[in-house]
Parts: C-alpha cells; sequence; structure tokens
C-alpha cells in the first residue's frame, strides 16, 4: 500500500528566521553606492536558518514521484534509471569549475569530451556532424528547422518552400518549432494500422514542402516500415526529411535515422541516454545532419586537428546560435558516460529489452483495452479506454498514482481517445508491470463515485485545474493581492 | 536489465527479442554501429577524471573571467537537495496530485523572483537568458502586433546570435540603438527610433560593460504604454539595484545562472522570465498556479497549460516542453539560503569589491573609458599593449584578467586591448594582488 509523505509546508518565504550562510568578505564593511534612482528600497523574500531550508526542500521532496521512487511508465518521456555514477562524473571539480570563455588550451578535457560524444552520437544517428548545443529536444527542432530555413535560403526556394508536413500523430512541440522558424504546418492522416497514410502523404508533399518531419517509432510505437518510400518521394520532391529523436529508444543499434533515409535527426538525451529529467529539464537536444547540411550548424563546432581540440570553429553558412554557450554540458557529461558504459552491446540490450518490456505489457492490457494499430510495437504504446464501462483516461491515472505507480502520458497522442502512452522503457521487473496492469485492470472495476474521490494516498486530492486557470496565481505576490481585495470587498 | 527475459519472451511466444523488430525492413537494419565496447564504473571513473584534470579550474588560477556567466559561489546546501532522487528523476509533473513537491518548489522559485523583479507574473524557467531574450521578442510582436524590435548596439553577441535566429522565423526586424558617451542607452537616438512599427525595446542594467545605465528608467517614459520595454537584469545584482517593475518594464529576462548554479561550461543554466499579470497568457513556459484541492487544502497545479504546444501546436505561444526547472529549484533554494540580507550583502560585496579592482586600475593610468559610470561587478579597462603581449603577461601571474572584447565588438584597433573584467564575492585578495602585480608590468 502506497502513502505519500504529507506535510503542511508553508511558502518559504513565509519561514523566518536568521540568515546562517556566510558570504565571501561579508564583514570587510563594503558598500553598494548605488545612483539614487536606481537604489534598492525593500526586497521581500525574508532570511532564515540554512536547516530551516533544508528540512523545507527534504519534505517538498518527499512530496515528490521520481523514476528512483518508483515505476514511471510516462510514454513519449523514456524514463529509465538513471546511473548515478553519471551525476558523480558531472561534478567533478575539473567540469563544474571551469568558464566557457576560457582559453581553448585551458579546457582540452571539456572539448575531447564533447568531441568523442559527437562521434558516438554519429555512429548512433549515422549522421555526418553533430551540434551539442540546443538546450532540449524542441530546442532541437528549432535548430533543425532553423537549418532547413537557412538551406532553402541559400538555394533561393524558401519563397516557394514554406510548409513542414507533419503526421496527425505528431507531439505538438513539432508544429510548434515549424512555426517558430517560420513555416505553415501540413498535416497528413494516419491509417487505421496507426501509420501515415501514404496516399494522403504523396498529396501532402509537394513542391511546397521544406521538410517532413517524423518520429520513428511513432508516437504510438509503432515503426513506420515505410518510411524508405516516405523519404525517397519526399527526397524527389526537393524536401527535407526530418526525424524527431524522442523515440529513439525504440530502434537504437537496429537501424539509424540516416539509414531510413533522414537529413537531420535531434536527439533527446535526457531521454535515451539516461539523463535525469529534473522535475522537467535540464535536457539536451543534440542536433545531428548530413553532409549537404553541416555548413548550416549553429557555431561553435569542436574540431580535433589530430594532437589539440578547439572550439571556434564557424560552419561558414552558419545559422548562428541557440544558446548562450555550447550546450548543457552538464547533461552532456552525463550522456557521454552511459554511452561509454553502455558500448553497442548495453545499447543493444537497452533497446531490446525496452521493446520486449512494452510488448509483453501490450499484450497484456489488450485482454482488457483496445490497443489500436498493429500489433508489434516498439519502445511503447498506445491504450485507449473507450468501449462500453470503460472509465476515461485521467480516472485510470488517478487510480494508478494513488496507488503509487505513475501514470501514463494520458490524451496524447491526440489522434487515440482516451489515450493511455505506456512506456515501461528497459528499467522495468515484471513484478512492477504486473502490478501496472493489475492496477489498470482494477480500475474498470472504480464506480464514478470512487474515482471522483480519488486520490487518497497523495498530499493533495483532486485539483480544480480550470479554476486554477481562470483565475491565475503564479507567485505568492498576486495570491495575497489577492486576499487583500477579497478583505476589502468584505470590509 | 529486467531478470525474467525468459518468461517474457514465453508470454509473447518469440525465442528472441530481435523477432520484436521484424517489422523494420531488412534493407535499412543495421549489423554493426562500431560503438567501442562498454565499461565499467571505476573504468569510466578514472577516463572521467583523466579528461577532467586536462582542464584548469577557475580555482587554479586568478580568474576574472565573466562576461555572461559569473563564478560566484555556490553554497552546498544546493547540490545536496537538487540530488534528492525525488527531485532528480521526476519530469514535468503532468500528475500534479503525486507532484506537488516540485509544483511548490517552482511556485517558490516563482514568488521569489517575483519579487526580486517585482513583477507579478513568471514563469518556471526558459532555457537560457538568450532564449528568454528570444521569446520576449516574440512576445512583444505578439501582444502589439508590430515588428521592429529595438536592441542595444552593445550587447553580448551570444545573445544576440540567438535573438536574430529567433526573429527571422517570426519576421522581427531588430535595429540596434547607440550608446551615449557614459556608455549608457542614448535616449536622444531612441526617441528618434521610435515609431509605429516599434513592438518593443530593450535594455539592460548593468549592460554589457558592466554600467549600472541610469538611463533605463526614462525608456518606459519615452517608448508609452502601446510598446513593450523588456528590461534585461542581473538577478544577483536585484539586493542593490532597484527591480525592473518600478521603470515600469513590461518584461523581465536574466541568466539565472547567477543564484547558485555554478559555471559548468556554461550549462546548465536557467532563463529568468517575468512580465506583468495582464500579459500572463501571451508568457511562454510552464507556470505553476497556486489553488487549492477539492477538499479546500492548497495545492498547486499547472496553469495555463491552453498556451502550450501539447494542446495549441502551431498556435501554441512557445514549442518549449523540456525546461530548467532543476535549475530553478537551485535558484530557489539559493534564494531562500541568502534571503534578504544575504542578497542584500552580496551586492555590496561585489560592488565594493569591483571598485576596491578599479581603484587599483586607476594607481596606473588612465585605462578607465567608462571612469565616471557607476557598474555593478563588471567594468571596461583599455590597455595600449597588443593582445599577445598582455596576454603573455597575464599567464606569467596565473591570472584571466577578462574576456577581451574583439572585432565583433567593433574592437580592431591592434595595438589596443579591451578587457571586460569581473569581480565576484569569489576574488580573494591574493587575485587583486595577481592583477596588481600584471597591470604594473603591462602599464
Ligand atoms: C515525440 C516528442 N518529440 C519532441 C519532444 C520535445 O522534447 P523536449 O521535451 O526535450 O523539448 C518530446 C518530449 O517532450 C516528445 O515526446
Amino acid at each position: 500500500m502506497y502513502h505519500q509523505a504529507t506535510f503542511d509546508e508553508p511558502i518559504v518565504i513565509d519561514i523566518k528566521g536568521r540568515r546562517t550562510l556566510k558570504i565571501p568578505h561579508e564583514n570587510e564593511g563594503y558598500k553598494a553606492q548605488v545612483p539614487e534612482e536606481m537604489r534598492r528600497e525593500t526586497i521581500g523574500i525574508g532570511d532564515r536558518e540554512e536547516f530551516s531550508v533544508i528540512r523545507h526542500f527534504v519534505k517538498l521532496s518527499e512530496m515528490n514521484f521520481g523514476a528512483d521512487t518508483g515505476f514511471y511508465p510516462l510514454g513519449s518521456c523514456t524514463m529509465k534509471y538513471n546511473p548515478k555514477i553519471n551525476d558523480e562524473i558531472a561534478s567533478l571539480d575539473g567540469f563544474r569549475m571551469i568558464h566557457p570563455l576560457q582559453d581553448s588550451s585551458e579546457v582540452q578535457g571539456a572539448l575531447k569530451l564533447m568531441y568523442e560524444l559527437s562521434e558516438l552520437l554519429k555512429k548512433i544517428t549515422g549522421m555526418d556532424e553533430i551540434t551539442l548545443q540546443p538546450l532540449a529536444g524542441a530546442g532541437g527542432e528549432f535548430t533543425g528547422l532553423s537549418i532547413v530555413r537557412a538551406y532553402f535560403e541559400c538555394k533561393k526556394e524558401l519563397d516557394t518552400r514554406r510548409e513542414v508536413v507533419v503526421p496527425d500523430s505528431a507531439h505538438g512541440s513539432n508544429p510548434a518549432s515549424s512555426h517558430m522558424a517560420g513555416f505553415d504546418v501540413v498535416q497528413v492522416p494516419s491509417t487505421s494500422d496507426g501509420t501515415v497514410d501514404i496516399e494522403k502523404f504523396k498529396e501532402a508533399v509537394t513542391e511546397r514542402t521544406a521538410a517532413f518531419m517524423i518520429t520513428n517509432p511513432n508516437t504510438l510505437g509503432i515503426f513506420e516500415d515505410k518510411i524508405v518510400e516516405m523519404a525517397d518521394y519526399a527526397h524527389s520532391k526537393g524536401a527535407l526529411l526530418y526525424y524527431d529523436g524522442a523515440n529513439l529508444n525504440g530502434i537504437m543499434t537496429k537501424t539509424t535515422p540516416a539509414k531510413m533515409g533522414f537529413d537531420i535527426v535531434h536527439l533527446n538525451l535526457h531521454k535515451t541516454f539516461s539523463t535525469p529529467h529534473g522535475g522537467g529539464g535540464p535536457g539536451a537536444g543534440p542536433v545531428g545532419v548530413v553532409e549537404k547540411l553541416k555548413d548550416f550548424l549553429p557555431y561553435p563546432l569542436v574540431t580535433f586537428d589530430g594532437e589539440k581540440y578547439s572550439n571556434d570553429y564557424i560552419p561558414p553558412k552558419t545559422i548562428g546560435k541557440v544558446a548562450s554557450f555550447y550546450g548543457n554540458f552538464g547533461v552532456l557529461v552525463r550522456a557521454w558516460t552511459y554511452i561509454k558504459m553502455m558500448g553497442e552491446e548495453g545499447l543493444r540490450d537497452a533497446c531490446e529489452n525496452a521493446v520486449l518490456n512494452s510488448n509483453y505489457m501490450r499484450k497484456k492490457i489488450q485482454e482488457f483495452m483496445p490497443v489500436p494499430g498493429k500489433t508489434i510495437k516498439k519502445h511503447e504504446f498506445v491504450a485507449s479506454s473507450v468501449g462500453s464501462g470503460m472509465p476515461k483516461a485521467g480516472d485510470i491515472a488517478k487510480h494508478l498514482i494513488d496507488n503509487g505507480v505513475h501514470a501514463p502520458t494520458i490524451y496524447f497522442p491526440l489522434i487515440v481517445p482516451e489515450a493511455l502512452m505506456i512506456e515501461p522503457t528497459e528499467s522495468a521487473t515484471k513484478e512492477e508491470m504486473d502490478l501496472f496492469i493489475e492496477t489498470v485492470r482494477q480500475s474498470l472495476k472504480v464506480s464514478h463515485e470512487m474515482f471522483e474521490k480519488e486520490p487518497v494516498n497523495l498530499k493533495v486530492t483532486r485539483i480544480d485545474d480550470v479554476d486554477a486557470s481562470k483565475n491565475p496565481k503564479p507567485t505568492l505576490r498576486m495570491v495575497r493581492k489577492e486576499q487583500k481585495e477579497a478583505l476589502q470587498q468584505i470590509i | 536489465m529486467s531478470n525474467d527475459l525468459s518468461e517474457l519472451l514465453k508470454e509473447l511466444q518469440i525465442q528472441n527479442p530481435d523477432e520484436l523488430f521484424k517489422d523494420i525492413p531488412e534493407s535499412i537494419r543495421t549489423s554493426l554501429l562500431g560503438l567501442p565496447r562498454g565499461m565499467d564504473e571505476d573504468e569510466v571513473r578514472r577516463l572521467a577524471g583523466e579528461y577532467a584534470g586536462m582542464n584548469k579550474t577557475v580555482n587554479q588560477q586568478h580568474s576574472f573571467l565573466g562576461f555572461g556567466l559569473y563564478n560566484h559561489y555556490v553554497p552546498a546546501a544546493i547540490s545536496n537537495i537538487i540530488n534528492r532522487n525525488e527531485f532528480l528523476t521526476s519530469y514535468t509533473p503532468y500528475q500534479a496530485e503525486i507532484s506537488q513537491g516540485i509544483m511548490q518548489a517552482l511556485f517558490e522559485y516563482q514568488s521569489m523572483i517575483g519579487e526580486l523583479l517585482d513583477m507579478d507574473a513568471v514563469n518556471s524557467s526558459m532555457y537560457d537568458v538568450s532564449t528568454s531574450l528570444g521569446e520576449a521578442a516574440r512576445m512583444a510582436k505578439s501582444i502589439t502586433g508590430k515588428d521592429v524590435f529595438i536592441v542595444p548596439k552593445h550587447m553580448s553577441r551570444n545573445k544576440r546570435a540567438v535573438l536574430d535566429n529567433y526573429a527571422k522565423g517570426a519576421d522581427i526586424k531588430i535595429k540596434e540603438v547607440e550608446f551615449d558617451e557614459r556608455g549608457m542607452i542614448d535616449l536622444t537616438s531612441l526617441e528618434k527610433m521610435v515609431d509605429d512599427n516599434t513592438s518593443g525595446v530593450y535594455a539592460e542594467y548593468p549592460n554589457m560593460f558592466g554600467i549600472i545605465d541610469t538611463n533605463v528608467p526614462k525608456i518606459k517614459g519615452i517608448i508609452g504604454d502601446e510598446r513593450i520595454f523588456v528590461a534585461g537584469v542581473n538577478p544577483i545584482s536585484l539586493g542593490v539595484l532597484a527591480p525592473p517593475g518600478k521603470f515600469g518594464a513590461d518584461i523581465a529576462i536574466g541568466e539565472g545562472q547567477v543564484l547558485g548554479l555554478g559555471l559548468n561550461f556554461g550549462g546548465p543554466v536557467v532563463g529568468v522570465f517575468g512580465t506583468k499579470e495582464e500579459f500572463i497568457r501571451k508568457m511562454p513556459g510552464k507556470i505553476m498556479g497556486m489553488t487549492k484541492d477539492h477538499n479546500g487544502k492548497m495545492a498547486f497545479s499547472m496553469i495555463l497549460q491552453t498556451r502550450e504546444q501539447h494542446i495549441r501546436r502551431e498556435r501554441a505561444v512557445t514549442n518549449m516542453t523540456s525546461n530548467q526547472a532543476l535549475m530553478a529549484v537551485a535558484a530557489a533554494v539559493y534564494l531562500s539560503l541568502l534571503g534578504d540580507s544575504g542578497l542584500r550583502k552580496i551586492g555590496e560585496v561585489n560592488m565594493g569589491r569591483t571598485r576596491e579592482l578599479m581603484d587599483v586600475v586607476r594607481e596606473f593610468g588612465p585605462f578607465l573609458p567608462y571612469e565616471s559610470s557607476p557598474v555593478f561587478n563588471e567594468f571596461l579597462i583599455r590597455l595600449n599593449e597588443s593582445k599577445t603581449y598582455v596576454n603573455r603577461i597575464a599567464k606569467k601571474y596565473n591570472l584571466n584578467p577578462g574576456y577581451v572584447l574583439g572585432k565583433e565588438y567593433g574592437f580592431t584597433d591592434r595595438n589596443q586591448v579591451n578587457i571586460i573584467t569581473n569581480v565576484t564575492e569569489r576574488n580573494t585578495n591574493d587575485d587583486f594582488n595577481a592583477y596588481r602585480e600584471f597591470l604594473r608590468e603591462v602599464a
């Protein structure tokens, strides 16, 4: 039986005390001397002891659930185990205490690591060159699509190539990134087997298409087996092919984006390569490209002349920069560590076990809930809780978390009604998967009235998200403002 | 790896997991990628130790290098908290009830940043300050419907290069406003530039030269309510400098790296982003909001999700999905530890120590082009020597005097070196002595 720790913790601003953290030179009488009009009066966050700060945040952390707490089959997010050695290595002084603007002669170790990581990722994707700069998957998409734009601008075709084609099953960041890079979005439908409708695809991809963007395995966990035909067709129309690497865990070592015909690839190091998700980030979204797009990559790129590493290479047609410095270096170190430790064998095992686990769960879930699309899935699958007596996906999710199992991704992809997107990853035991399946099965028997009361084992019960958004209070000062107004109305 | 492989295989009636990859056409299957064999922990630890050892850390030299990323002290309590497994290995809190811990921590980050900026609405993080700026320019266009965004001529090229990329995709034209002779925004030029096509103006204090630009408070008055004023701040300066909200900023951005994140070769950092209440629906990023659960208990919810890509797709305010949440938690821990008194103190020490080093410079000659302008913790020093010579002498004293501004900043004179020197609370008197010896030799 799962019971989450529950504390009624105040907002830290309201924890009052005396500051115990000492600041270097604090008692040497230094003064600010700010011009009057720019002088700060009050600040408003209060003071407190270090032990109060630690007790507060430790309690908050206990009211949270991570992949180290339990099974976390959040589809599309690859919540695999994050080996602890990754964090230890990223915290070495030699990596932590270096500044990105130091001369390259002083940071040869960091550049060597980045260079090696790029080489490893090139092998894994089959791409010819890699930038490590983008700060997450969506940042990688924006980078890749900016490269698409620059490429067609250079070919003087940008005026006519205004469209990016995406499947209707695509992740929302794909159309959003396309739009941010200045393209119009054209959506192609999927067929009942869960793959892209090839006839509709051929209608959608034309001389106006700049790129076709897809993840494979797709968001239903199904391998798009007509990918080569689609790639050839898109190329014949002069378009580029963009690979959203969020789902690489499902095919890693079995094929590569290059073999499938892709020109641009982004990877999510925080998914496939085991860097921790940090409650939402930081991640890293390196982008790989084929030879003809190398010159458009963001600057600088790390190069090696056989003796020393440099980080001042500016590709001749560079799109510029997509982040202040060279990427989320701390995340890159962790991914390097992971790949070094796994080797090719380890990565193959990870992929095979992820796919084995996913198909096992799919088979069990299918016994009582429809799983649309082709039978064989890759690293994830999508169940659909539709049909007589089926609870809503959202209710099943609450039932799961109330039982100490993290919920799958729900209501995505949008093409599946009441979608439950389940990705066990390779880091799951049979017992954990069985418990999940059992809990979902039980949820079919839970009455509507019971669902209303769940969850009961967590810090809070259901939250009215609609009201929270109608009446947004993103800061304590807004909460206080509203309380004051309410008080005045009473008076 | 899971140890009950055979049971799973049996359940699926297959011999080998590879059978589950039959749907990948033979023509595109790979046999071997040619990756090296896997290492054990001890091996990889040694190898990484070797690489780390090839780097010269800022602790192994007298470093005054800043320029966008700063060597501030990182309290031990921070890594302790952000390495808590429950925070570290969780993801975006789409299931709010089981994730109240991180949601409250992020709400606290937003709340404390809101106080620092004097802004009502703050998001739970952007990637970094450069992408914050790119998003701010897009937001200014989306609010005003206008497409010319004005930025200072003198700003970090890195930030500018990212902004240019965002601007290109959104059809925004960037125009530059000059600085006056004190190294501040030239208000007369600005007044002339602002017209019907202007969506907004970006200005920084402290700016690229470290100067506390006293013209910034007048900008909102010049551009008026119909245009967006985006203020760029250094969050750690806001214990002593007035907040952007006081100067009528519509959006405030900054690099949150200074709030206890360390250097890490430039990342992960965290982009700070705040705005006025009225623009909250146009703000990018994930936002935690305080609300109640069905029993009336305080709770947190991820609010205004209808702005986001998973619902709005190509019409979303931004494509951002993963963010820098853990870094925001680190910043929240940092701000909690320092509190009001610590923030004020750290501002005083940074400013006081910087003035002290500038006094050292004055002993040797008129090397401070913006001598009379107030600075926070960085200043421009101009030496009439070649870069090679200056570098050689600096090396002799194991000193990094700061970031050398090159031709990309318009400095082309080969017989002159322009350096941005940064002083933080971590610089010791030994560092100061090395700087003094260096000046004695080059001056
Ligand atoms: C299929 C897919 N594409 C892209 C993304 C965006 O990646 P990130 O969250 O790293 O920006 C995600 C994940 O959120 C995803 O699941």
